[in-house]
């Protein structure tokens, strides 16, 4: 008789923790499914954002040219400690003009539209999330409604053109930015022949294969960067704590997400 | 200046950037070819073995890029590798007698088609095919080939 309640308890912890398991699971579900409703109610406010031009400037400046400082200066860094780097082990090969080759498919291929998007994430991704936040805390997105304004028109698209607009140029910007930073280093600093280093990069860097697949990635993170930063800031609790969360989420979302669809997008187009 | 005409300046001037920034890309890093695509006809040639010959590969005459790589196949018939070369129309004076040998660039570098002008006053023209071809020398095989003659020579009393 004793040994009755033992069980229930046992019982009733596997109990407590499959409801734990099965209730995370229905909130992500449930989450993904506001965010595919969110996402396709957004497709049709697309066209008349493209009609409300300063609208869309204006997002892109606040997006694209206030990310600038951040973008250019990481470029250069990056460039130039990849260059730094790549040139320790192929002077050993006797292959330093190489050197810029190695830095251009790097950064073409991988890092220019990988680090420009976790850069813009950070940057650009939770300032959009905080401010739809904010807005939906003082009930501005409801007083849009009320006015018979659309949000999705108004709000939410303008935004999310603009990311996949400026994404893509930040990352042209970023790449063009290591080289520079490359060609600093290796050609002014290490010695490396500055007709080799050219050429090299020339002979290596395949404009199909690397840039315009390194420019098809970075369009994609647009999409994803912008789609998860808007629907963080669509979904935030309308409360100081929910904000901060979700400005949080954005960064860690879509930072994870930028990632692993690099690992696909990579095994699609370089395998 | 109001406050939106400097966003659209500001806007502009970053669209402008990343434009130069493009063809920067474009023209000093990579090989594009899109605005200076020259006339071209197609040659191929038969290859017992291409080694690591890839499409869009150089092909040179004494060492000049007189065309490149167009794809690579298996010929249906020999099942020999069937490659095509697409050269530019400027040289278009191969007599129909050039041979055609994969060769590498440096001792670990890529590797490319060397064409090898012949004597014949025929000329080659658009989808003709190379008589005589020489495939590519594999490392691995040439190392089988030393030891092989190595071994045999110790074995002779």
């Amino acid at each position: 008789m004793s040994s009755t309640p033992k069980t229930n308890q046992v019982s009733s912890g596997w109990v407590n923790g499959l409801a734990y398991l099965g209730s995370g699971f229905i909130g992500f579900l449930s989450s993904l499914g506001r965010a595919a409703i969110f996402i396709l109610s957004l497709l049709p406010a697309m066209p008349s954002a493209l009609w409300r031009f300063e609208l869309l400037i204006k997002q892109v400046y606040f997006a694209g040219v206030l990310s600038l400082p951040i973008i250019l200066t990481a470029g250069l860094f990056v460039g130039m400690v990849l260059t730094l780097q790549g040139y320790n082990v192929l002077v050993d090969y006797n292959s330093a003009e190489a050197v810029g080759a190695m830095t251009a498919l790097s950064l073409l291929r991988e890092l220019g539209p990988v680090v420009a998007a976790l850069l813009f994430a950070g940057r650009a991704g939770s300032a959009m999330t905080a401010e739809i936040g904010l807005m939906k805390s003082t009930e501005q997105l409801s007083a849009l409604e009320m006015m018979a304004v659309d949000p999705n028109k108004f709000v939410f698209a303008p935004r999310f053109l603009a990311t996949v607009i400026a994404l893509p140029l930040l990352s042209l910007l970023f790449i063009a930015m290591g080289i520079l930073g490359g060609y600093l280093v290796g050609v002014g600093w290490l010695g490396v022949d500055e007709g080799a280093f050219w050429s090299q990069m020339t002979s290596h860097v395949d404009w199909q294969e690397d840039a315009v697949n390194g420019i098809i990635k970075s369009i994609a993170f647009a999409f994803l960067v912008a789609i998860i930063a808007l629907y963080q800031g669509y979904d935030a609790m309308p409360t100081s704590e929910g904000v901060s969360g979700a400005t949080t989420r954005t960064v860690v979302h879509a930072s994870l997400g930028v990632l692993g669809l690099d690992f696909i997008l990579t095994a699609l187009m370089f395998n | 200046m109001s406050r939106q005409k400097i966003v659209e300046v500001w806007v502009g001037a970053f669209v402008l950037m990343s434009l130069i920034a493009l063809s920067v890309i474009a023209f000093k890093v990579s090989n594009y070819q899109g605005l200076q695509e020259r006339a071209t006809y197609e040659i191929s040639g038969l290859f017992s073995n291409i080694g690591g010959l890839k499409v869009r590969a150089p092909v040179k005459i004494s060492g000049v890029v007189v065309g490149r790589i167009k794809s690579i196949e298996v010929d249906a018939k020999t099942y020999q590798a069937l490659v095509k070369m697409d050269i530019y129309q400027d040289f278009n004076q191969l007599s129909s007698d050039t041979s055609g040998v994969i060769l590498t660039s440096g001792l670990l570098g890529d590797q490319y088609v060397g064409l090898e002008p012949g004597g014949s006053d025929e000329l080659l023209k658009n989808g003709d095919r190379l008589e005589l071809t020489q495939p590519a020398l594999v490392l691995e095989e040439l190392i089988g080939q030393f030891l092989t003659k190595f071994s045999g020579d110790t074995s002779k009393p």
